[in-house]
C-alpha cells in the first residue's frame, strides 16, 4: 500500500488524472468540491513526489494551471490498486 | 490500518471519478425521445413538401426551403437536447460544462460539420438524392466518434444510423423516409431505452 494514496482526496486526484490526459485546478476543485487551500496541500504534495506534473500558462491575464500523470505516478497508481484488489481478495 | 470497508469505498470512489471526469453522463433520454420527435416531424413535412410540389422540380425555392427547414430542425432538435441535458446535471448536482463535455462537443461536431459541409456540396452538384443518405452516415460517424465520451449505448445508435445511410443509399427514392426513421424512429427508441434504464 502506498502511504500517499492512503488519503481519498489524493486517491481522487490520481484517479481523475489516470483517465484523462489534463485537468486544470478550477476542474478538478468543483469535481471534488474542495476549498483552494486543501486541494492545493493534497496536489503539492502529489507533486514532490513526482506523481504529477504541473503546467503553467496564461490565458489573457490569469494563469491556468493544469495537471497531468507522470509516469511514475501511473505505475504507482496502478500497483497502488493491485495492492488493494490483492487486500480484498485474502480478507473474502 | 484501514479496513476492508475502507478499500471497498475507495474503489467505488475511483470508479465513479474516473467515470465522471471523462465522461459526460447526464444525456438524459428525453434528450433522445424530443430530438426524435422533431426529427419525424420534419420528415412528415417533407414528405409532404415532395408530394406535392416535388423538392427538385421547383428548383431554387426548393432548395431554399429545403436549407431553411434543415437549420431550423437541427437547431429545434439540438436545444431540446441541451434543455433536457442541463436539467438532468442540474437534478444529478454534476457540472454541466466540463471537460468531458467540451470533449464530446469537439468530437461530435468535427464529422457532424464536415458531413454538412459535404451535403452542401451534393447540393451544388446537384446530388440531391444522396443529401439524406450522407446526413445518416455521417451522423452515424459522428455519434461514433463522440461515443467515448459519454455513455456507451451511443455507440448502438451510431451504428444503427451508418446501416441505415447505407441501405438508404442503395434506395435514393425513400431517401426521406430513411431519414425520418434515422433521425425519428431510433432516436425515439434510443431515448425511451435510456430514460427507462437510468432515469426511471
Amino acid at each position: 500500500m502506498n502511504k500517499v494514496f492512503e488519503n481519498r482526496v489524493r486517491l481522487t486526484v490520481m484517479s481523475i488524472l489516470a483517465v484523462n490526459d489534463s485537468m486544470d485546478f478550477n476542474s478538478l476543485k468543483k469535481m471534488l468540491t474542495l476549498t483552494d487551500g486543501n486541494l492545493a496541500t493534497h496536489i503539492g504534495s502529489l507533486e514532490r513526489k513526482k506523481y504529477i506534473k504541473v503546467e503553467k500558462e496564461f490565458v489573457g491575464k490569469k494563469t491556468l494551471t493544469t495537471y497531468s500523470a507522470t509516469q511514475a505516478g501511473r505505475k504507482a497508481f496502478s500497483e497502488h490498486i493491485d495492492a488493494m484488489e490483492k487486500l480484498i481478495k485474502q480478507c473474502k | 490500518m484501514s479496513t476492508i470497508e475502507d478499500r471497498l469505498k475507495d474503489i467505488s470512489d475511483i470508479r465513479s471519478m474516473m467515470e465522471q471526469s471523462s465522461k459526460f453522463i447526464s444525456l438524459s433520454g428525453l434528450s433522445g425521445i424530443s430530438a426524435g420527435i422533431v426529427g419525424m416531424a420534419a420528415a412528415v413535412i417533407a414528405l409532404n413538401f415532395s408530394g406535392t410540389a416535388g423538392t427538385e422540380s421547383s428548383g431554387s425555392n426548393g432548395v431554399v426551403f429545403f436549407l431553411i427547414g434543415s437549420v431550423l430542425t437541427l437547431i429545434a432538435a439540438l436545444s431540446l437536447a441541451a434543455y433536457f441535458s442541463v436539467r438532468m446535471a442540474r437534478k444529478k448536482e454534476l457540472p454541466v460544462w466540463s471537460a468531458a463535455t467540451k470533449s464530446l462537443l469537439v468530437n461530435l461536431f468535427i464529422p457532424l460539420a464536415v458531413g454538412g459541409l459535404f451535403c452542401l456540396l451534393l447540393l451544388y452538384h446537384n446530388i440531391p438524392f444522396l443529401i439524406a443518405p450522407s446526413m445518416l452516415i455521417f451522423y452515424g460517424l459522428a455519434l461514433l466518434n463522440a461515443s467515448k465520451y459519454t455513455l456507451k449505448e451511443i455507440r448502438y445508435l451510431g451504428m444503427s444510423e451508418i446501416c441505415l445511410g447505407l441501405i438508404a443509399s442503395a434506395w435514393v427514392q425513400f431517401g426521406i423516409v430513411f431519414w425520418g426513421i434515422g433521425f425519428g424512429m431510433l432516436h425515439i427508441i434510443y431515448g425511451t431505452f435510456m430514460y427507462f434504464k437510468y432515469e426511471k
